[in-house]
């Protein structure tokens, strides 16, 4: 018993300092890989190549005026931005990093909670996430924030369905619901479900994309639409805190993707922890990507896009892998 | 351990509960929530005895259970909001026309 | 150790319940009613049934109580509109029989129990939670309700669009 706390305990303490280490160097990279798809540079005054930039975005967050505006509900505009992180470091819990380690004597697995319901784990935390959108809106006591907020969590909660039922085709091939053993399942690389569920892993990208609020879906935050949407209100360390699990939340969809369609931790040669953050960073280079290059969905075409486009192909993909597996 | 009998305790306590709130609330969309959480105390009670038979059977009812009550939710939801357009005021003792 | 975190989680679903029937301002009350459900959610984890826990939490905490809060914020509602009781006494005479429904209940279980078959002596059984036995259960056993289930939120997506339409 008190090995397991203990092994426990270490894993979320590693897993917790490298999530938030990449989530505040992810800012750094994408400034300066958006920066190149527009021929500038970016962030490269402060520190060694700009290195440094985050911790200085950091203090300059921290050391910003608390605004609260007039009338909101002081509880719940300080526990929104809480609410939109806690979801997104709660994902991290159930991602398998590599295989299992054998230390002192100790079988370790790298992931810390090995559920049998890995994958519908992840969709209800998922679930949760727009309650801080909802709420920060809601308690901002301000029109473009509510506005924004309804959109946003209206966007979130219709990308949601196309977001499960895109899975099933991998699910149904993999038999299993735990994460652990969907990785194990894609051990040679044309076995990778990539290879044998494209339209899948299309269908989950995209929705992944949405619920992440990010371009080409991010209308309800965008700087130039609704002023910011539901941030509007929001200064310093609380914004920060936002910004974080907008990143952390990108972080997640990939690791994700990685897990159900990338194969997981598998590879030869280089050890399986590197291959994940391999695969991690392939995913978040394509988001970073997409953000320079495509345009801004307007709102009632990407509302029709998730419900009249996706839903039914994510339905399809179900039906054709149900019937080339009974064939 | 915990025995079967506290299980089913928390279940007639949350019910009861669930009863007093739609008795004495005025808010339709409170009561509504009260109803939701009598409907939690039951699907907490076929669980409970689904788990201790070795049955799945209970969760099998508490899905379905769950699917109605989503959709209950939803229509009893679209009511409230015509009545709302109607009348400008969701308070169940108003809604009071066919009363002799 | 069971026993603690049971006592913990029914003492938070009860308190969180109490508290969504008493707030005036509905949006605390259905924050409250996520902190229920969540509760339940943790208690249907410490049967063994990982899978309706889980959906307890996509489905209640998830997509039910972000439909209220929707409609909550839509309609606007203003603190505290609801004036004082239309008949007197009416909320004492909702305790007492809801007193004694309560009772009533604890003692019909209590009789029902007394025969044999008690449950003090039942062991529990997580691996009847898992998803595979739920599924087979659902789509074997019970196939024709799940049809059905399905075409009763087909009819009420279909009813709720109509019903608030507000011009044809």
């Amino acid at each position: 018993m008190a090995a397991f706390i203990l092994i426990s305990s270490l894993k979320v303490l590693v897993v917790f300092s490298v999530f938030m280490l990449i989530v505040a160097y992810l800012s750094y990279v994408e400034r300066r890989v958006v920066a190149r798809f527009q021929t500038r540079i970016g962030p490269n005054r402060v520190g060694p190549a700009g290195l440094l930039q985050p911790i200085a975005d950091a203090i300059k967050l921290l050391t910003k005026e608390e605004v609260f505006p007039a009338n909101a509900n002081r509880i719940m505009f300080v526990l929104a931005p809480i609410l939109s992180l806690i979801p997104a470091l709660l994902i991290m819990s159930v991602i398998p990093f590599g295989d299992s380690l054998t230390l002192f004597g100790q079988r370790i697995d790298l992931i810390i909670s090995d559920l049998n319901v890995g994958i519908l784990f992840v969709f209800a935390v998922t679930s949760l996430g727009v309650y801080g959108i909802v709420m920060a809106g809601w308690s901002s006591n301000s029109k473009y924030s509510l506005l924004g907020a309804l959109r946003s969590s209206a966007q979130m909660i219709s990308y949601e369905v196309s977001y499960g039922l895109s899975i099933i085709g991998v699910l149904m091939m993999a038999g299993t619901l735990n994460l652990m053993e969907i990785v194990k399942s894609q051990a040679n690389l044309f076995d990778w479900y990539i290879f044998k569920q494209p339209l899948g892993f299309l269908i989950f990208s995209v929705c992944g994309i949405a619920e992440t609020n990010r371009a080409p879906f991010d209308l309800p935050e965008a700087e130039t639409e609704l002023v910011a949407g539901y941030h509007t209100e929001y200064s310093s360390m609380k914004f920060g805190m936002f910004f974080m699990a907008e990143y952390a939340h990108m972080l997640n969809v990939s690791a994700i993707v990685t897990t159900l369609f990338l194969g997981g931790w598998q590879g030869p040669w280089l050890p399986p922890v590197v291959w994940f953050l391999l695969k991690v960073s392939v995913f978040l280079f394509g988001y970073i990507w997409l953000r320079a290059t495509l345009p801004r969905f307007r709102y009632d075409q990407l509302m029709s896009f998730g419900w009249k486009f996706l839903l039914p192909l994510a339905l399809l993909n179900i039906f054709a892998t149900g019937i080339f597996m009974y064939l | 351990m915990v025995p079967l009998n506290y299980y089913l305790i928390l279940s007639a306590l949350l019910f009861a509960i669930g009863v007093v709130g739609v008795l004495i609330n005025r808010n339709a969309i409170v009561v509504f929530m009260s109803i939701e959480i009598m409907l939690n105390a039951v699907n907490l009670s076929l669980i409970a005895f689904s788990q201790f038979r070795g049955s799945p059977v209970g969760q099998v009812i508490v899905f379905l259970v769950m699917a109605v009550a989503a959709a209950e939710a939803a229509v009893g939801l679209a009511i409230i909001l015509v009545i709302h357009r109607s009348r400008e005021s969701i308070n169940v003792d108003e809604v009071n026309l066919m009363k002799w | 150790m069971t026993l603690t975190i049971f006592l913990i989680l029914a003492l938070v679903s009860v308190l969180s319940s109490i508290l969504v029937i008493t707030q005036k301002n509905s949006v605390i009350s259905a924050l409250y009613l996520i902190v229920t459900l969540g509760s339940q959610a943790v208690l249907y984890f410490l049967l063994g049934a990982t899978f309706i826990g889980v959906l307890q939490i996509i489905v209640y905490a998830g997509a039910i109580m972000v439909l209220f809060l929707f409609v909550i914020m839509l309609l606007n509602l203003k603190r505290d509109e609801f004036g004082p009781d239309q008949k007197k006494g009416q909320r004492v005479l909702a305790f007492l029989f809801t007193l004694f429904l309560a009772v009533e209940i604890l003692a019909a279980l209590k009789i029902g129990f007394s025969d044999g078959g008690t449950p003090a002596g039942a062991v529990l059984n997580p691996a009847s939670g898992s998803p595979s036995e739920v599924a087979r259960s659902l789509f074997i056993d019970f196939l024709y309700p799940f049809e059905i289930v399905s075409i009763l939120l087909l009819v009420a997506i279909l009813g709720v669009v109509v019903l608030v339409k507000k011009r044809f």
